[in-house]
């Protein structure tokens, strides 16, 4: 028996067989395919997982305080580390409840160029997801070939804002930049090239490739009511036949005007999921090209007219008076929405992003509460793992695409 | 004279306020008759006790001990299946209560409403996680960032913060950078608590930055033996351009010479 003190604390791995002829062992935190700081421990029969417990918060940072103690716009660059593989999709799910708050309308130009992000973004880390979930299943050279598209997405979103993971690339009532000169070409010449990979490597190595379909097709099988009733969202919750996705039934920024599918599954295991994921990034590839021509017809306003809340164009402020004093308030005092709360869902890779804000009239929000799609899909792991077996879990675990930066917050 | 911190709330606060600033509101809506929000403020009937549309969301304050009948209610009659967040807001300072948000969602109609209520700071609230299985992780979370108990939650324990973490990090009473506690959280769970003399406040920081240490900071250009103790002065030792980063493979080479 162990003698647990301060220095050598009580190891529940030194003790493998328990009385009950079940063996626990405890998977991460440091574990290459728990996609960050997942620890989960697992009580196994034989292969079989009777018992799961993920456990949590290895990157808690506090976010939500964080946000307490930050005026608005001085937090929108934290949602970055949030899920850090869709930067703008948290930039941006944080603007658009501010924007609700305040109640200030985004010129069209700036929606346009937030919604190319936003698709954007949604095919760098749905290419993310498919690089790293078959490298968990034991595929490597998809991994290599995802990354490489995903490189050259990054190097758009580099052009445009200056990063390439941590974006930062929307602001609190538009966007701070026009997009720079040759961006639509090379976001064509990119567009195409996805396209002819898609169809012609990830979907040749993987669609009907055998060990793939042997290693995901049943596997995770997760029911409708399930679904619904763990909070799940996104491809999770679509890949169980149920059709609901923001962008359709909720739409927000330009997707009302917009022609695109929300692909379904009625499976509900792992292969149906990888099949919504690439058949999102198709959707997202037809809804850039859309948004191409919209580009052209707009006004080159970028950010709203909302005195009170949002600074002037650079050109103003350093013309007119009245907005450099606006501009330095806002500045060194922030803005202050009214008082009331808001709760805005929007549609992030990962499933639904919402940003809870109650404000009380300060620049500081009272209160910031973060709906991060993948703590819910976390909870969810405790029982869907249950009577898998162990080679299983690592499927199932990339399968929901959990994000720790979002877990944790 | 020193300025006046209230203890209740040690959040930052805004430092300037203008005298004449009044703090616009966000405009309430009743409910429209013959709506969908209005037949669920039907079938709540005595339950609800305040029901207003915030932004097309419903937002419905309850009393706090019929959460769950409400929660049940709204999901079997009113079709709102998923529970998609739920926390809570410290009012402490202000009425000594909590507000506990539920945000419901409808997949049919693609509605969502926010089921509101209120405990005292002693109070307990009932748990959900029969009704929705998403509240598991979610009153946990509300458990450890606010210490609000939940009863009958199968497994009510911290899941952020480490299990011998004291105090609940999201209250107002909680400093951004963390209490006592907090700061010799390692020092205590490693040596103990009788070795917060020896380390000291200056040690007990791993990502702090000694100019005098030796052990951990090697100083290029001033390199001293390891451990050596420098802070009453280290021997002065100017860099010097040294002759051997250029290797010189073959003195007669031209190159070599004409930088030379």
């Amino acid at each position: 028996m162990q003698q647990p003190n301060k220095l050598t604390p009580f190891f529940e791995n030194i003790n493998f067989e328990r009385d009950d002829n079940t063996m626990v062992i405890n998977f991460g935190p440091q574990h290459p395919s728990a996609h960050g700081q997942l620890r989960l421990v697992l009580e196994l029969e034989g292969e079989k997982v009777v018992k799961a417990y993920p456990d949590i918060g290895y990157l808690h940072r506090g976010v939500e305080k964080m946000a307490e103690n930050m005026m608005y716009n001085e937090f929108l660059p934290t949602t970055d580390r949030l899920d850090y593989i869709a930067s703008t999709a948290n930039n941006y799910a944080y603007a658009l409840a501010v924007e609700k708050l305040l109640g200030v309308e985004v010129p069209r130009r700036a929606q346009v160029i937030r919604t190319m992000l936003l698709e954007l973004n949604r095919i760098i880390s749905h290419l993310f997801f498919i690089a790293t979930h078959a490298l968990d299943v034991g595929a490597m050279s998809v991994f290599l070939y995802a990354f490489r598209e995903r490189e050259y997405a990054m190097d758009l979103m580099e052009e445009y804002c200056g990063a390439r993971l941590t974006h930062s690339s929307i602001r609190i009532g538009g966007v701070p930049l026009d997009l720079p000169k040759d961006w639509i070409s090379n976001l064509i010449s990119f567009c195409d090239k996805v396209e002819y990979e898609l169809e012609h490597t990830y979907n040749a190595l993987l669609q009907e490739n055998r060990i793939w379909k042997m290693r995901l097709e049943d596997v995770g099988v997760l029911s409708a009511e399930d679904a619904i009733s763990w909070g799940c969202s996104g491809i999770m919750l679509r890949g169980s036949g149920v059709k609901y996705d923001i962008r359709k039934e909720e739409p927000y920024e330009l997707y009302s005007e917009l022609d695109f599918d929300i692909p379904v599954s009625n499976r509900g295991d792992s292969y149906g999921r990888y099949r919504l994921y690439m058949a999102e990034i198709e959707q997202s590839i037809k809804i850039i090209r859309q948004l191409i021509p919209m580009y052209k017809d707009t006004k080159p306003q970028l950010m709203a007219h909302a005195p009170e809340y949002i600074s002037a164009p650079k050109e103003q402020i350093m013309t007119q008076n009245y907005s450099l004093m606006q501009h330095f308030v806002l500045v060194t005092q922030g803005m202050r929405p009214p008082v009331g709360e808001v709760y805005v869902p929007t549609e992030s890779p990962k499933g639904e992003l919402g940003f809870f804000i109650r404000s009380e009239g300060e620049p500081y929000a009272y209160r910031v509460k973060v709906r991060a799609p993948s703590f819910y899909h976390t909870g969810l792991l405790q029982e869907i793992l249950v009577g898998t077996y162990i080679a299983d879990v690592v499927t199932i675990i990339g399968s929901t695409n959990i994000v720790f930066g979002e877990v944790d917050r | 004279m020193r300025q006046y911190r209230p203890k209740d709330n040690v959040q930052k606060k805004a430092y300037h306020t203008s005298r004449f600033y009044q703090v616009p509101t966000q405009p309430r809506f009743e409910v429209q008759k013959g709506s969908h929000f209005d037949d669920v403020v039907k079938v709540l009937g005595d339950f609800c006790k305040e029901a207003y549309i915030s932004l097309n969301q419903l937002v419905v304050y309850i009393d706090a001990t019929t959460n769950k009948e409400v929660l049940t209610l709204l999901r079997d009659e009113c079709g709102y299946a998923q529970c998609s967040e739920l926390s809570a807001i410290d009012y402490l300072a202000q009425d000594g209560e909590f507000e506990i948000f539920y945000q419901l969602l409808n997949l049919n109609n693609a509605s969502r409403m926010r089921v509101k209520c209120r405990i005292k700071l002693d109070q307990a609230i009932e748990s959900v996680v029969d009704v929705y299985k998403s509240a598991n992780f979610a009153e946990r979370e509300m458990y450890d960032m606010f210490g609000i108990y939940v009863n009958n939650h199968p497994l009510l324990k911290r899941i952020l913060m480490p299990e011998d973490w004291q105090g609940h990090p999201l209250l107002k009473t909680y400093p951004l950078q963390g209490d006592e506690f907090a700061s010799w959280y390692e020092v205590d769970k490693i040596f103990g608590k009788e070795y917060r003399d020896v380390i000291g406040p200056e040690n007990r920081d791993p990502s702090r930055i000694d100019r005098y240490d030796t052990k951990r900071f090697s100083r290029v250009g001033y390199e001293v033996p390891f451990g050596a103790d420098i802070s009453e002065g280290e021997k002065p030792n100017p860099i010097e351009y040294s002759e051997t980063v250029l290797v010189d493979y073959n003195k007669s080479s031209k190159q070599l010479d004409e930088r030379r």
